[in-house]
């Protein structure tokens, strides 16, 4: 069976926080490798490390020590705009707390991430029509977000991620917030953009049934290390 | 970011906290609008004295006398090579000489005497002077009682209030009536033989001709009693209490000083004048004109100097007024400071977004330095607005006061253009100084912190 080309590879990943004279070690030497198109739960309990390893690979933290290489181009060693780009171009980001801004309408909340890649006007009402479509959400695209319930947002939140087509999904645990009835609907969401686009996706979750449920590969970090990695399916 | 993306979304922003970005920029305002009331009261001011000046005609005249001394006729002159230049009688050929020089726009001799004047059997010795049209809108006219002259040729009188109250207990009761000059006129004699083997025994000249002195009377009707004393704004120096209009002057061929040492020198048919007016188009041509009235063989004499010592004091006025006005803009653009750093705080997981969704350090800082332009330009624009008003008010406020005091009212307050753009590009380039620090603070957040914070 032919494997998928690698997208990610952390390697040996340290992330330490320095309190006063204490240093943290929020990730202790982790090395991952992750390829294109699959779902990948980073599974642990609080304070495990998985957020932080999450936000590492997502270009919005730097590790102490270590690699992060997404396509053979090292993370760690880009500079800040660099950085940003690569966020803006290969990564999209779904949060527990949705993180859409409440004075935009749920289009407009869509539309940043275009503004930001400076994607003509004529093409973005087209592109955020069509990421509102995908998640179901095109009849509430004048609303604001505190007119939506919290399903609705994080599907907004979704389209916001996606209406850039980026190669990676990083989902900090996108269900946190949700009841279970929205929680399957949001990770059966995934699961349909993950068949449909082939999209890699990465998602942070201490909730085991749902990881099992729904991702094909499983990371288990307990203090900061990796204690199993393993195939679902 | 597109510059229009990032625009709308500043002013989207400032939209959202209406209230405290208004009051911010209403800071903004107020110190904007209190250095263009200063500073339009320091041009203002400025304008009104340099055009009272303007029209005084101070500093765009040139005095013209000739170079002429009363040394005897028979001895030579002074060996300095000024004077060795031709020494030229300033008569009415040399008038319309200078009359042609480029940039002058009016030459007119300064007709002076003192004279008799007689009014309802009272008889006063006083100063006269010939008045050119153009002194009409000198400025020294205005609040007179009376008018002025109806023409350049009216046999008509203005006179100085000092000297009225010596005429009658009533000056304004004199408007309309007649009062008669006692002169001496200069003509040509006709048969001076006599005269003239006279003179040739005392003098051994041999020349011919020499003049005659006619005791002459001239009425004229008052029309008017000024308070000022318009012969200290046209280059007479002042001190003179009888006004009448130049070419009125003229003709009474009232014998002058000059005169004598004309009939002295052997050339007495052409008058002479004591001294000439040469008006320029500007007074930046002052210098100019001079130099070549200075070449044409006469002194010249003209208050440059003190138009650049008044300029030298405006500048220093105005230096003053716009630093005091802009204390107040100081003031307010430590208020944009803080609204901003406030902002930052209250939007730092907006911030922490906008990181993830892959803005750069530049974009947010972008983003609040337009935040901070935008409140500058409003508050610009809004600040110039009210700074006229304030102008306005004091300039209403002190032609009221004018008023009540019988005086002309005056404009003490001027926003010309480029105050106004100056005034809205300062209040832009300290907003933007202001939003420094609180954008570059912004831009420097960690997006992971920014994300948790609540």
């Amino acid at each position: 069976m032919p494997t998928a080309p690698m997208l990610i590879q952390a390697e040996s990943v340290s992330r330490e926080y320095r309190l006063g004279e204490t240093v943290i070690r929020a990730v202790d030497a982790i090395s991952l490798r992750i390829e294109q198109g699959e779902f990948l739960a980073l599974l642990g309990s609080s304070g495990s490390g998985k957020s932080t390893l999450l936000s590492m690979m997502a270009g919005l933290d730097r590790p102490t020590s270590g690699a992060i290489r997404v396509r053979e181009r090292n993370l760690a060693e880009l500079e800040g705009d660099e950085l940003a780009r690569y966020r803006r171009e290969t990564v999209g980001m779904v949060f527990q707390s949705f993180n859409l801004l409440p004075r935009m309408t749920l289009e407009e909340n869509v539309e940043l991430p275009l503004r930001l890649a400076e994607v003509d006007r004529s093409d973005r009402q087209s592109r955020v029509g069509e990421a509102l479509e995908r998640v179901g959400l095109a009849a509430r695209r004048r609303h604001r977000p505190s007119e939506l319930s919290g399903g609705e947002q994080q599907r907004g939140a979704l389209a916001r991620a996606l209406v850039n087509r980026p190669a990676i999904l990083f989902a900090d645990e996108p269900t946190g917030n949700l009841d279970s009835v929205n929680g399957e609907q949001i990770l059966l969401l995934l699961r349909e953009i993950q068949d449909s686009l082939g999209m890699t996706i990465i998602m942070v979750t201490h909730e085991r049934p749902l990881a099992e449920r729904f991702a094909n590969r499983i990371a288990l970090l307990s203090d900061g290390r990796l204690v199993s990695d393993g195939a679902q399916r | 970011m597109k510059t229009r993306d990032l625009s709308e979304l500043a002013v989207r922003n400032l939209r959202e906290a209406v209230l405290r970005n208004s009051l911010t920029t209403l800071g903004v305002a107020v110190g904007v609008a209190s250095l263009v009331a200063m500073l339009s009261l320091g041009v203002g001011l400025q304008t009104l004295a340099s055009q009272r000046l303007t029209r005084s005609g101070l500093f765009d005249a040139v005095f013209v006398t000739s170079q002429r001394n009363f040394r005897g006729p028979r001895q030579p002159p002074p060996p300095d090579s000024a004077a060795k230049r031709e020494s030229r009688a300033l008569d009415d050929d040399a008038r319309q000489q200078l009359s042609k020089l480029s940039n002058v726009t009016e030459v007119y001799p300064q007709i002076r005497f003192i004279t008799e004047v007689r009014y309802a059997g009272k008889s006063e010795s006083t100063s006269v002077l010939g008045l050119p049209d153009s002194s009409r809108s000198s400025g020294a006219f205005e609040g007179m009682t009376g008018k002025y002259f109806s023409s350049p040729t009216a046999e008509e009188a203005i006179l100085q209030i000092e000297f009225a109250r010596v005429l009658s207990d009533q000056p304004p009761s004199l408007v309309g009536k007649d009062l008669t000059l006692r002169y001496a006129e200069r003509g040509a004699l006709s048969k001076v033989a006599d005269d003239e083997a006279l003179l040739d025994a005392m003098m051994g000249s041999g020349k011919p001709g020499g003049i005659s002195i006619v005791p002459r009377e001239k009425t004229l009707r008052i029309v008017g009693i000024t308070e000022s004393d318009p012969s200290a704004g046209i280059g007479g120096f002042g001190g003179a209490r009888v006004y009448l209009p130049l070419k009125t002057a003229e003709q009474l061929h009232v014998a002058q000083p000059d005169d004598v040492q004309a009939f002295l020198s052997g050339n007495p048919a052409k008058p002479s004048y004591i001294a000439m007016t040469v008006r320029v188009r500007s007074p930046k041509d002052v210098p100019e004109v001079e130099a070549a009235i200075k070449q044409l063989g006469f002194a010249t004499f003209s208050l440059l100097d003190a138009t650049k010592s008044l300029r030298l004091v405006f500048t220093v006025f105005d230096l003053f007024l716009g630093l005091f006005g802009s204390l107040a803009l100081t003031v307010a653009s430590l208020g944009i400071i803080n609204t901003l750093v406030m902002a930052i705080l209250e939007r730092r997981r907006e911030i922490g977004i906008l990181k993830a969704l892959g803005a750069t350090d530049r974009d947010v800082r972008s983003l609040f330095f337009a935040e901070a332009g935008a409140m500058g330009l409003f508050g610009g624009v809004f600040g110039v607005a009210l700074g006229w008003l304030i102008g306005s008010a004091l300039t209403w406020g002190t032609t009221i006061y004018l008023h009540r005091q019988n005086l002309p009212g005056v404009k003490i307050s001027y926003v010309p253009w480029w105050l106004a753009l100056s005034a809205i590009g300062f209040a832009i380039v300290v907003s933007l100084i202001a939003g420094l620090y609180p954008a570059s603070r912004a831009a420097r957040l960690n997006p992971v912190e920014a994300l948790r914070y609540e």
